[in-house]
């Protein structure tokens, strides 16, 4: 087998033991890079120098028998929302296509500190909005398993560079399915974890009540590693939960006993295809098999999930990008000519903006602002806010009586590029099983659970209580470990 | 329902510059989008208290000391127009 084709873990206990260098790993997902990016573009960045002269240096440090961080030579591929000191981070945005940020996010302090190192910058839709990666403003990543389709988004890069092989490891971030759709899109494994699980430092925020960064791999076990080596408080920011990190990567590999599944029958209603709906049925069955009772659970406002979704992330975001002004980073506009009745600032404002945002972005910042202006306030924000709460109440009525909520990720396998960019309704409600989890902030799980007749992957989601990813991921390995589909590759 | 009007009063709301062509296609794109986020309005939520935050944590403190923080040049590194010491805008106050 070569290289490239193992596990994130097979690889550092092979690298533990001396039979392969951190040179040899990286330079292996550097020439499959090469091989195969220029057709699915997972990625906006890669140095290859710079990753094999840290690489070096973990080998030299092994050898010299120095003490090593938890990933110790692997190389983990970060998307371009995540700050790279010295490194542009540009959200896939015209915006910010020049920006070099001035200090690490937390995630990336963490992945140096375990001695990980970044093999490069994933592409996604522009400032995460999207579910398609075709919102890039910097080309369009392909699916690896159909490359007239989608890879899913908006951590497109992120989901398609695992499964072609071209990193082992792989953080991204979900608002509302961001990690999970494309997971399940490109047939690999993703987690959202709980809201407040992962420091959210250094991100750049999108809706910063839902956004949660998370990793991708190609099995639970591999997700569990890269989990435990960024999960944790950070007094920078608040949010961040003070719970203390279980053992994740010593439990992963244990079965649960008397497992409790709920089937959300909302998510198996009109609108579902039908095979992705035998994957998952199939998937369930395999459960039982294992011996997991499994019984019907309502989530009664789930229906309104999109709705609700729909008014809390754009508001959010519609704040959170006011930080784009032309003034202190990002483009700006070098139109200087005066507009009658507008000040000067404010028309270099709108001109910057507009010049360098693209269409979605600009969709949910007019939507965001339209539903927290003056009249509009109470009727759609402040009622987003209180369904919100619904929601959540649904969940957690459900986890009281069972373990885990298990149904499809998304209703359709990936879909062609192009389908659906023009009906921006029919993309969101595409969200209608992953928005519920960011909203309730519960933890969520992608994994393989088969392919369609035509050979694209589906995924099965599990949702698990706040705080309760150590046996969610138990859950998902116990699948893992009664089937293959986690391990079926594309050809590239 | 949203009407063109309405749409070019939230572009300068949110500093944004529509062409017309947008102005068409954004109107009617978030006409649909609203449409379907008005079905909230067909539940009953007067009893029930808005939820801003999944994780309702309050008080998270820290101590009051001064740290290291981004120098000027640091913060002006990335800025478009800037001088030795401030960032550059057009004038904002009258001649």
């Amino acid at each position: 087998m070569s290289l490239v084709h193992k596990s994130a873990t097979a690889l550092l206990s092979e690298m533990q033991s001396g039979s392969v260098s951190s040179t040899e790993v990286c330079t292996a997902f550097l020439d499959q890079i090469d091989a195969h990016d220029e057709k699915i573009g997972a990625f906006l960045r890669v140095d290859r120098e710079s990753v094999l002269a840290k690489a070096a240096d973990v080998d030299s440090r092994r050898s010299a028998g120095g003490a090593l961080g938890l990933l110790a030579g692997l190389p983990v591929a970060v998307k371009d929302l995540l700050c790279t000191k010295g490194q542009p981070t540009t959200c896939a945005s015209k915006m910010l296509e020049e920006f070099v940020p001035t200090y690490d996010a937390t995630v990336i302090e963490k992945l140096d500190s375990a001695d990980a190192i970044v093999i490069g910058k994933t592409n996604m839709d522009e400032f995460a909005m999207g579910g398609s990666t075709e919102n890039s403003a910097l080309g369009q990543t392909k699916n690896p398993w159909d490359t007239s389709r989608v890879p899913g988004g908006s951590s497109g890069g992120a989901a398609a560079c695992v499964a072609a092989k071209m990193a082992p490891l792989s953080l991204g971030s979900d608002t509302g399915g961001s990690i999970r759709q494309p997971a399940s899109f490109c047939g690999v494994t993703g987690l959202k974890p709980t809201y407040g699980r992962v420091s959210r430092y250094g991100l750049v925020a999108f809706a910063s009540s839902l956004d949660q960064i998370g990793p991708l791999a190609s099995s639970v076990e591999d997700t569990a590693l890269l989990l435990q080596a960024i999960a944790g408080s950070d007094e920078r920011d608040a949010t961040c939960a003070p719970n203390e990190v279980p053992e994740y990567t010593a439990t992963v590999a244990k079965p649960l006993e008397g497992l409790k599944l709920g089937i959300v029958k909302e998510h198996f209603a009109e609108g579902l295809d039908s095979e992705v709906g035998d994957c998952v049925t199939a998937a369930i069955d395999v459960y039982k098999a294992l011996g997991a009772s499994v019984v019907d659970i309502e989530l009664p406002h789930s229906k309104y999930g999109i709705a609700t979704y729909y008014i809390i992330a754009p508001s959010e975001a519609s704040g959170n990008l006011a930080r784009y002004d032309g003034a202190h980073y990002g483009y700006r506009t070098s139109d200087t000519s005066p507009v009658e009745g507008e000040g000067p600032l404010v028309t270099m404002y709108r001109r910057s903006r507009s010049e360098a945002l693209g269409p979605e972005v600009k969709r949910r910042i007019m939507l965001g602002t339209y539903a927290l202006s003056a009249g509009y306030y109470d009727a759609y924000y402040v009622k987003a806010l209180k369904v919100r709460r619904l929601i959540r109440q649904d969940y957690d009525a459900a986890f009281e009586k069972v373990d885990f909520l298990v149904g499809p990720v998304s209703p359709t396998a990936a879909f062609g590029i192009g389908e659906l960019s023009d009906d921006p309704l029919s993309m969101y409600l595409g969200d209608l099983y992953t928005v519920t989890t960011n909203l309730a902030g519960v933890a969520g799980l992608s994994v393989p659970c088969g392919f369609t007749k035509s050979g694209l992957p589906v995924g099965l989601q599990l949702q698990a209580r706040p705080f309760d990813e150590e046996r969610l991921l138990r859950a998902g390995h116990m699948y893992q470990s009664a089937t293959d589909w986690h391990t079926k590759t594309p050809t590239v | 329902m949203l009407d063109r009007e309405t749409v070019e009063k939230v572009a300068l709301l949110a500093r944004l510059k529509l062409s017309d062509e947008e102005l068409a296609t954004m109107t009617d794109q978030l006409g649909k989008i609203v449409g379907y986020i008005d079905q909230l309005s067909e539940l009953d939520t007067d009893n029930v208290e808005p939820m801003a935050h999944a994780v309702e944590l309050s008080n998270v403190f820290k101590s009051d000391e001064a740290r290291p923080s981004l120098d000027r040049e640091a913060a002006l590194s990335n800025a478009p127009k800037k001088d030795d010491e401030c960032y550059r805008v057009p004038a904002v106050l009258g001649e």
